[in-house]
């Protein structure tokens, strides 16, 4: 498949076609995102799994193939215990586990078994319960040690994190955009803080957002400090929620009715990425070289550029990791992350809307379920069931998520025909 | 009695003149602190320990207002390229944590400190960067 021009939109007037080969979304769901004190993970994920069945019009009894991603319940059997509650069929299940890429990696897990011929139809849900432990900030260091004796990997005679930088997330993502900006003159606190102004301004339309206010900048810019230049507005939540997606082959898809097909969602770009090495990722964790990576493979598999996109839902677990992506995914011009942001063009109405759900910032980031909520986001766009925040004829849409260590997932969306 | 120093980690060389030490792939020159079976570039498995040099810049940094538990807060946290192209993290020290103060590109060198003293009497000893 050939590289679109850059630059030059396709003709948008007809959707993929349907090859035997291809996969598709059948039905998504996610619930929405928030605190569940009287849910676990097991019904909302169940929940999840259930309402993405009866959206593509199958049962249980259709799916080939079940993946369950959750990062903090990694080892409790998640997809043996959602069977449980949705129907025991005695299908391969998959649990899956990959960092913040964890749902991403469970849908990933059903494509390839559709892609290998051993599955016609499968479900991936991803879900997490993590209530309020704070923001992604918990790598505590050790307890001060009685006697200073060396261990782990550093020979380190007690915790490191605070002594030798830090290892909390909204430090190690503040470093990361400041690294942009000290390759980049004029990046700025304040483009970094438009980018959270737009995310809860777009997520005000989003009923299924864990927080849907608006802040102004002044609000954002003189929110308490986490990791300067990162607020506390600038940082995602913690919270519960769960997503699905059923997805099917071509194969199968055509031999459904017209009805079924046109509300189908093309997966054109199916990537999942690990860090090459790199100098500085010896120390600090490189969200960047995996991103690009991964971008530039989907581009080439799906046969678009950044150009062709109608909306993009990225990972923006905090502000500055948004305004770093812009130029990952090859959105703005190299180096042109400040001034993007600045033009408009990510806001809703602008020439590439991103995070049009409010992004991890405002709609939350239950870790398992994010990689495939960004997935149902993208679909209900191309679908034009996403109401209030609808992009207008929006018809290829991109999803990225970046868990740290690292791994990358991005995936291409199409509408049908 | 003099105090018995140990290094908060063992990359660290302290003493009357402290430097960081690197594994460095003896097939392709790749630089580690950690403990290593093979390098992560190129799969080789021999390494030589090398010297960094104690000059760098500040090529990003944070300023840490919600620190782990125990950890006095706001303190900066860096990344410095070291003159040979080392990449380490640290914190700065030795400089007000205040943006107006850290600035990207500043030019910074190694120093150590004390973190505490242990239940035997055993000190350990930190590296930080301070502007140069
Ligand atoms: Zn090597």
């Amino acid at each position: 498949m050939a590289k679109s021009d850059q630059g030059k939109k396709k003709p948008k007037s007809s959707g993929p076609m349907i090859d035997d080969d291809s996969v598709w979304v059948l039905g998504t769901h996610m619930t929405k995102f928030g605190r569940y004190s009287d849910h676990d993970a097991v019904d909302l994920a169940s929940t999840s799994a259930i309402a993405a069945l009866q959206d593509g019009g199958v049962t249980i009894h259709d799916m080939d193939v079940f993946a369950a991603g959750t990062l903090f319940q990694a080892s409790s059997g998640m997809a043996q215990q959602v069977q449980k509650q949705i129907g025991q069929t005695g299908i391969p299940a998959y649990n899956v586990s990959n960092a913040c890429a964890t749902g991403a990696t469970a849908l990933r897990t059903v494509m390839l078994s559709i892609k290998a011929g051993e599955a016609d139809m499968g479900l991936a849900v991803g879900v997490e319960q993590m209530g309020k432990m704070g923001l992604l900030g918990g790598a505590g260091s050790k307890k001060e040690a009685k006697v200073f004796a060396p261990s782990g990997r550093y020979g380190a005679v007690t915790g490191t994190d605070g002594y030798i930088g830090t290892a909390g997330m909204p430090g190690v993502f503040a470093q990361a955009g400041m690294g942009y900006a000290y390759e980049n003159d004029g990046v700025d606190f304040e483009q970094f803080a438009k980018v959270a102004y737009k995310n809860h301004l777009h997520s005000t339309l989003n009923p299924l957002a864990q927080y849907q206010k608006e802040f102004s900048l002044d609000e954002i810019m003189g929110a308490p400090v986490m990791s300067y230049p990162n607020t506390l507005l600038m940082c995602c939540p913690t919270g519960d929620g769960a997503a699905a997606a059923v997805l099917v082959s071509g194969e199968r898809l055509k031999s459904m009715p017209k009805k079924v097909q046109k509300r189908a969602v093309k997966i054109s770009a199916s990537v999942l990425t690990s860090d090459p090495w790199t100098s500085s990722a010896q120390v600090q964790p490189d969200v960047n070289t995996l991103t690009r990576n991964a971008a530039a493979q989907a581009y080439e598999q799906a046969g678009v550029g950044p150009d062709d996109l109608d909306l993009v839902e990225l990972h923006d677990c905090f502000a500055t990791a948004e305004l770093i992506h812009y130029d990952n995914l090859g959105l703005c011009e190299p180096g042109g992350a400040g001034d993007f942001i600045d033009s408009g063009a990510p806001f809703r109405d602008g020439r590439t809307p991103v995070n049009v759900s409010g992004g991890l910032i405002s709609k939350g980031h239950p870790i398992g379920a994010t990689g495939i909520a960004n997935i149902y986001e993208v679909a209900t766009h191309l679908r034009g069931e996403a109401g209030d925040r609808q992009v207008k004829g929006a018809k290829v849409g991109l999803a990225h998520v970046i868990g740290l260590g690292s791994a990358c997932g991005v995936h291409i969306l199409e509408k049908a025909a | 009695m003099t105090v018995k120093q140990v290094p908060l980690v063992d990359y660290l060389h302290i003493g009357a003149r402290p430097y960081l030490k690197a594994k460095a792939c003896t097939s392709c020159g790749a630089r580690f602190f950690d403990r290593r079976i093979a390098c992560g570039n190129c799969g080789a498995q021999e390494f030589q320990n090398v010297r960094v040099r104690n000059q760098g810049v500040v090529t990003a940094f944070t300023i840490v207002h919600r620190a782990a538990p125990g950890i006095p807060a706001p303190y900066v946290s860096a990344i410095i390229e070291t003159d040979d192209g080392t990449s380490v993290r640290s914190n700065v020290v030795n400089c007000e944590p205040d943006p107006e103060r850290v600035k990207l590109g500043m030019k910074v060198k190694l120093t150590t400190y004390s973190i505490g003293t242990d239940d035997e009497g055993t000190e350990a000893i930190a590296f930080g960067y301070e502007p140069a």
